[in-house]
């Protein structure tokens, strides 16, 4: 791809609709991801699919289109946010369809639940470390039946076997390897072929992959170096205006006064719309808009969330985790075996609210006229946020475009569709098309964050120090009750017990417990590595405690109830030996391991670190090792694991947002502070090379960093860093 | 007031209040968008572009105080020699991700470049630390200003 499908987006693939898409002649695929209650893959004539083809009896959830100048569209409902996804998926695809990587050209997909499904998390949405999981098999089986038909055409044509025919960088070839057509001359006679079932239809052996595995360049990358990438916030429209916007600091709250007069004197501003819980002023462009925001000086009225405090949420929580909650696992007698146990041991375990802070700040442009409703934005979401503009505009779900982009940065913070909610109210007041951009304070105050939790926990050792009871209380907000209600059954949060309910250790007597606890004026939503980025840090660091207690090594301790769990202990060892474990280290040096099983993954660290006399943290080295199954890129996945383990690694030093007088304290960079070139450590990634189904990777680093660096700090100090952001005031050194 | 401003080779002739941020006149006013908009407040770098060769934060600067300075930013950066090596070198590693940070960093590194050729890690740090990458991509960068350094 030379990019230009994704500049030239606008007006383009974006706009597409289904209909539009299902013009023009050539080969067209259509694959399902779920629940196909025929054959998983169709292949038709593209100007011969009807919409009943697509949504009917067994709804494909995927386009492939190859037209027949030979080009091959892939529509993929996953967003591009860095994750490689564009690059990933297209490999699947090209594996098996036998054409090189960039025949392909990809098209984000519009929003259509029926077609464009994620099987894995069961909406269309970017998310869940579930893109490679959801497409792996159906992307090549879709690969494998239009190479099928591809080839059956040219052994018509030649009257031959198609057995004897071969494929390769999208042209068939015979058996002498004379004769020879592009699929572009082919695909309009594949169209007329009758589809092989796709049981009939064999996938490659992965010991045959020539595309799936190898470092292939990232398709995204060229628009990216040079400015050409264009994201939400770069949507240009004739006659477009662009917003500033305050929202309410605190949630609830409405704008007691605006001084419009003010703001209208400022040059280029041409409106100010006050919907009570925010102000926009409206120019005709951002220099002008923000300093007529300025001069609108607004005063605010708090509303009923004037007075929440972070220390009252905190009250809270510890108040509400005393009592007992709704039963994520029990099995054995944890309470009796804790009671007999040879020794006890006790935590309490606190992670902070989180804001997402991407690079990109929130941003949403909207045309809303009286028959439809156009929305630029680049959204890990676009049926929810469809859905949430239906409801807000009265208009048809049709009449609701989403023209996605490439996000600049997701983290899970476009799993909202909060930011395209307010664009819109506040187009409903303004005439023609408007870009509505959050400033960095705005983005960092209203966030949606992850949520503050606090972790009761018990474990008993016999006395050979083996536990032999484990209990876990977690308390805090519920996202999922919110987000995915279905998936919120009897009181029971999955998200917020995943990799706590199921620690990948043999425990005998084990009991864990949620209690949901929603902190007024909060809005808390889902961040990189969701439950386990806190139940990782709170089940590895309390693991530590145990070895501690047991006066056992942290890795000897660990491989010592993994016993049953193979690939669980090959990365631990893994990890371990590249790190060098056991090696001396200087005085307030010290390694730490975790271990984790999330997203379908194994994954292990060791946090090498240096605590220095005032307390400060260096973290000198991380070592990753990682099963993910069979994979597609490795390139990708090696940069998923340097970047995530930075994300939950910013998180662990720094990150914690506050609230005081119902309001965000942070507010810039300078306040919640990412980490910087000068501060981070090498990331060292070690790939298991593994027949197993692909597991998810973009999440799985920054959930397993944070116990290794919290028990290497322990190592290097002997203090035990039970609550996040680490302190560094209680790591000071008393010599 | 009318200001006519130099940017990659062309001159342009723009009507706003003084005290507008370049960056806004950028991408507002003129339609160049590869200059990103990331803090407002000369926190993360995203909006670095060149005055007279020099890297400034454009969200922090006003479009009075450059007068007859020749703007560059990242849609031509890839005509200095500096320029040219660092995308390649990026493309070479493989150093994005998400992206928006990008034009940025790449303008940092050129400005770094033509004053550095050959920089260390600590000057490296020095005249990187102010950008900021949210997806993590720093060991890539350092690698891949290195790799175009020669060094």
């Amino acid at each position: 791809m030379d990019g230009s499908i994704l500049t030239n987006r606008i007006e383009g693939e974006t706009a597409m609709s289904r209909r539009t898409f299902f013009q023009g002649t050539g080969l067209l695929l259509g694959f399902a991801l779920t629940g196909a209650r025929t054959e998983p893959v169709f292949a038709a004539p593209v100007s011969q699919v009807t919409e009943n083809d697509v949504t009917g009896t067994f709804a494909p959830n995927g386009f492939i289109r190859i037209n027949p100048t030979g080009a091959v569209t892939l529509v993929i409902p996953m967003i591009e946010m860095g994750q490689g996804v564009y690059t990933s998926l297209s490999m699947l695809l090209a594996e098996e369809l036998e054409v090189k990587l960039d025949q392909i050209q990809v098209q984000h997909a519009p929003p259509n639940h029926a077609l464009y499904v994620n099987s894995i998390i069961g909406i269309q949405n970017t998310g869940g470390s579930a893109s490679v999981r959801a497409f792996w098999t159906p992307l090549r089986q879709a690969g494998a039946v239009g190479r099928n038909l591809l080839i059956a055409a040219a052994a018509k044509r030649w009257n031959v076997d198609p057995a004897s025919c071969r494929a390769k960088d999208g042209v068939v070839f015979d058996a002498s390897g004379s004769k020879h057509l592009s699929y572009g001359e082919l695909a309009r006679a594949a169209a007329e072929l009758p589809v092989p079932p796709v049981k009939n239809v064999k996938l490659k052996d992965p010991k045959d992959f020539t595309l799936i595995g190898t470092r292939a360049k990232r398709v995204d990358s060229p628009i990216k170096v040079d400015g050409r990438a264009l994201y939400g916030i770069d949507t240009r429209l004739p006659g477009m205006k662009v917003a500033a916007v305050a929202i309410s600091p605190v949630l609830g709250g409405k704008a007691k006064t605006v001084n419009e007069k003010a703001a209208l004197a400022v040059k280029g501003v041409r409106q100010v719309v006050n919907i009570d819980e925010a102000v926009a002023v409206v120019a005709d462009h951002m220099g002008a808009a923000k300093k007529g925001l300025e001069a609108a000086a607004i005063t605010w009225d708090d509303g009923p969330n004037g007075k929440v405090n972070n220390a009252d949420i905190v009250k809270q929580l510890e108040e509400e985790s005393k009592k007992p909650g709704v039963v994520a696992r029990n099995e054995g007698d944890a309470g009796k075996a804790l009671a007999e146990a040879a020794q006890r041991v006790d935590a309490i375990y606190q992670v902070p609210f989180l804001a997402h802070a991407a690079m990109e700040p929130m941003n949403c442009t909207v045309h809303l006229r009286k028959d439809r409703c156009d929305i630029w934005v680049g959204t890990q979401a676009p049926t929810i946020t469809q859905s949430l503009v239906v409801e807000l505009t009265g208009l048809p779900k049709d009449a609701i475009k989403i023209h996605n982009h490439l996000i600049g940065g997701g983290f899970g913070r476009r799993l909202e569709a909060d930011g395209a909610v307010l664009a819109v109210k506040i187009a409903k007041h303004i005439d023609g098309p408007v870009k509505v951009i959050w400033s960095r304070e705005e983005d960092i105050q209203h966030d949606m964050y992850r949520p503050y939790y606090l972790d009761r926990l018990s474990a008993g050792l016999d006395a050979a120090g083996k536990p032999v009871a484990w209990t876990h209380r977690i308390a805090g907000s519920s996202v999922m009750a919110r987000y995915y209600p279905p998936y919120f059954k009897d009181g029971l949060d999955p998200d917020a017990v995943e990799a706590a309910a199921e620690p990948p250790y043999a425990l005998p007597n084990i009991h864990v417990d949620f209690v949901r606890v929603e902190p007024p004026g909060v809005r808390t939503s889902w961040w990189r590595g969701v439950g386990p980025t806190h139940n990782v840090f709170v089940v590895e660091s309390f693991m530590d405690e145990l070895a501690h207690a047991a006066k056992q090594d942290p890795v000897a301790y660990r491989k010592g109830l993994l016993g049953h769990n193979p690939r669980a202990l090959a990365v631990l060892s893994l990890a371990a030996e590249k790190a060098g474990w056991g090696s001396p280290l200087p005085a307030r040096h010290g390694r730490g391991i975790s271990v984790q099983f999330a997203y379908g993954s194994y994954t292990s660290q060791v946090a090498e670190v240096e605590v220095a006399a005032d307390g400060s943290v260096k973290v000198k080295r991380i070592v990753c090792a990682i099963d993910c199954g069979m994979y597609v890129n490795p390139d990708t996945i090696e940069a998923q694991i340097q970047g995530g383990t930075l994300f939950g690694l910013t998180a662990a030093l720094h990150g914690s947002i506050t609230f005081k007088d119902g309001r965000v304290e942070q507010s810039n960079f300078d306040s919640y502070l990412p980490m910087r070139i000068d501060e981070v450590p090498v990331v060292e990634t070690h790939l298991v090379r593994s027949s197993e189904a692909p597991g998810g990777v973009g999440e799985t680093p920054t959930a397993v960093v944070s116990a290794a660096v919290a028990n290497a700090i322990f190592a290097a100090t002997g203090t035990r860093v039970r609550r996040l952001p680490v302190d560094s005031n209680s790591l000071k050194s008393s010599s | 007031m009318a200001f006519t401003l130099k940017v990659n080779g062309s001159s342009h002739e723009i009507d706003v209040d003084g005290d507008i941020p370049l960056l806004w006149v950028l991408r507002d006013v003129l339609g160049m968008t590869g200059t990103k908009f990331g803090c407002g407040q000369a926190l993360c770098g995203a909006c670095t572009v060149h005055i007279d060769g020099q890297p400034v934060r454009s969200c922090q600067t006003s479009v009075n105080s450059i007068g007859d300075s020749v703007v560059t930013t990242i849609e031509a950066i890839g005509h200095t020699p500096q320029g040219a090596a660092l995308q390649k070198a990026w493309l070479d590693l493989e150093v994005v991700q998400c992206g928006y940070c990008q034009s940025g960093q790449i303008m940092s590194a050129a400005a770094l470049l033509k004053d550095t050729p050959k920089p260390s890690d600590a000057d490296i740090d020095s005249a990187m630390s102010g950008n900021v990458c949210r997806c993590g991509t720093y060991q890539r960068i350092r690698a891949a200003i290195k790799q175009a350094a020669g060094v």
